[in-house]
């Protein structure tokens, strides 16, 4: 095996270990425990993105999910009542939906990757080099037009959360 | 050096990489010990005392002239507080979460460490490049470490597991994501002028057409120049100021802010894992000042004498003075940051968002649009 593959294994394998290890961790059921692992398993992913040459989905990855996304996600445990979440039992409400959510999201993956095409996803059409990232995303008939349509789309979110969290609409 | 030659190019590159990281570490380390004393000598100065100045050697210290004026200058504090820092007892409260305690100092420390790798500090010496891993996201990865640093404040301050260090904490992380916002806006309109993420051909398209800073050294004085100058200005300005936020100095500690958190987020720490946290604190100052000298100030180069070009074969004099050239403006920042914080009280709290949210990142992004719009018009 080549040195590539060794640290597909090792980073696939962390990234799934850290996975595992936020939702069910034997040790511990504190919150904090979990958003640290999530971004353990964030950067066992970046770790996966510079093996397929994707630099800047790699720095990005860590930029914005392990350095921003995650810390807010860290203020915000922090800041709740985390004795009476640890004390909180799994109902069966939760079991549903988890159970279901996950199987929906796998049940897609394994669609993708059933019906790709694995010989063309292995060879990457961008590599790595910022400048072809960006000409891919900003031309007119590439996918210019779903990426607009995704900032839009995060906007609206980021609209919604400043409406929901004001106290009092006028 | 003939046995270096019958190496393999893989060796060679792993024996010079590793060289080049040991240098590196060690010289950043002597460097953050001396800023320490660095530190306390500005303080003394701008608050006209005479600082730190008793240590003596006992060898050493009997070397006429010599001895008493390197005793003078306070030369082997850093030496003494080293040991201090170690030897001291290394209490572990009981109430502390034991995982997260033991691990904030590390993670504090380690992120100052891994930005400095993909810092261009010199042209060439022999054949080798001045750069420890030459990256084409360069400035991408550096944010996304800085980033990083963060958890090891928040995590500190969590693991204390009380009042004070907790809401350093708390602080910290609010403080440090808002200015990160600040800052990472603040360099596109260099990204822009530059076009490329690569630090090295950042420097290099600085000593063709003047410093990112105040272009007007260089490429001459063409419409567009002259139109960037503002932008370039008020890009370091934005930066500069969230880099002082980013690194928690004053005026923007409010993670520590003695007066009301006793000493914020490592309250609870004591000995050499207190001295993790000093140690990272100042090592981020590096990199930070570091980061400035490379974006906006050309690196290694200066426009005079023909030093903004890497020396030919043989010119290893040359390569050693470009080292010179970057160290000298690294530490000129290193003195700015260290008088800022004995000169400027510290912000309030509301004080220091609202900068952050309705000042800076506005000016960030109203900059972006007229660097792109200058760009845009002067044809490029």
């Amino acid at each position: 095996m080549a040195l590539p593959d060794i640290l597909f294994y090792l980073f696939a394998f962390l990234t799934l270990l850290f996975g595992v290890l936020v939702v069910a961790n034997p040790f511990s059921r504190n919150p904090v425990t979990s958003a640290m692992f999530l971004v353990l398993t964030i950067c066992a992913m970046a770790g996966l993105f510079v093996l397929l040459n994707a630099f800047f989905l790699a720095a990005v990855q860590i930029l914005v999910y392990a350095g921003a996304v995650m810390v807010l996600f860290l203020f915000v445990i922090m800041l709740l009542d985390l004795k009476e979440e640890q004390r909180r039992k799994i109902n069966l409400f939760g079991i549903v939906t988890g159970t279901g959510a996950v199987l929906g999201l796998g049940f897609l993956l394994t669609r993708t990757i059933w019906g790709g095409d694995l010989e063309q996803a292995a060879n990457p059409r961008v590599i790595g080099d910022t400048k072809a990232l960006g000409l891919e995303l900003f031309t007119k008939g590439q996918f210019l037009l779903p990426f607009e349509i995704v900032s839009v789309l995060l906007l609206v979110a980021m609209v919604g959360v400043i409406l929901l969290s004001k106290k009092e609409l006028k | 050096m003939a046995w270096l030659d019958s190496l393999s190019p893989q060796t060679q590159f792993v024996f010079f990489t590793l060289l080049k990281i040991g240098c590196v570490l060690g010289l950043l380390l002597t460097l953050v010990a001396y800023a320490v004393l660095a530190e306390r000598k500005v303080s003394a100065l701008i608050q006209d005392r005479v600082g730190p100045n008793r240590v003596n050697l006992p060898l050493i210290g009997s070397i006429p002239f010599l001895g008493q004026f390197l005793t003078k200058l306070g030369f082997w504090h850093p030496l003494v507080d080293g040991v201090k820092s170690f030897i001291k007892e290394d209490f572990t409260p009981g109430h502390v979460r034991k995982i997260y305690f033991w691990l904030a100092p590390a993670i504090s420390l380690v992120p100052a460490f891994l930005v400095i790798a993909v810092i261009p500090f010199g042209s060439t010496l022999g054949a080798q490049k001045m750069v420890i891993a030459d990256l084409n996201v360069g400035i991408l990865y550096t944010f996304g470490i800085v980033s990083l640093g963060v958890y090891g404040v928040v995590l500190a301050g969590y693991a204390a597991n009380s009042k004070f260090p907790f809401l350093g904490g708390i602080r910290a992380s609010a403080q440090m994501i808002s200015y990160e916002i600040a800052m990472g806006m603040s360099v596109i309109p260099v990204f822009l002028v530059v076009g490329h993420l690569n630090l090295g051909k950042i420097i290099e398209h600085q000593a063709q057409n003047g410093w990112n800073v105040l272009p007007i050294f260089g490429g001459g004085f063409s419409a567009q120049t002259l139109l960037l100058v503002p932008c370039g200005l008020v890009s370091f300005v934005i930066f500069f100021i969230s880099a002082l936020a980013e690194t928690n100095r004053l005026p923007f500690d409010m993670a520590e802010s003695e007066s009301e958190l006793v000493s914020g987020y490592h309250t609870e720490y004591s000995s050499m894992k207190f001295g993790m946290f000093f140690i990272g604190e100042y090592a981020n100052m590096f990199a930070g000042a570091a980061m400035m000298t490379t974006l906006f100030f050309g690196g290694w180069t200066l426009p005079f004498f023909g030093l903004d070009v890497a020396p030919v074969a043989g010119e290893w004099w040359k390569g050693l003075l470009h080292i010179g050239i970057f160290m000298g403006k690294m530490l000129g920042f290193m003195f700015t940051f260290m008088w800022i914080r004995w000169m400027l009280p510290r912000f309030r709290y509301d004080q220091l968002m609202d900068l952050g949210w309705r000042r800076m990142i506005p000016l960030a992004l109203a900059n972006i649009i007229l660097t792109a719009g200058v760009l845009a018009l002067t044809n490029r």
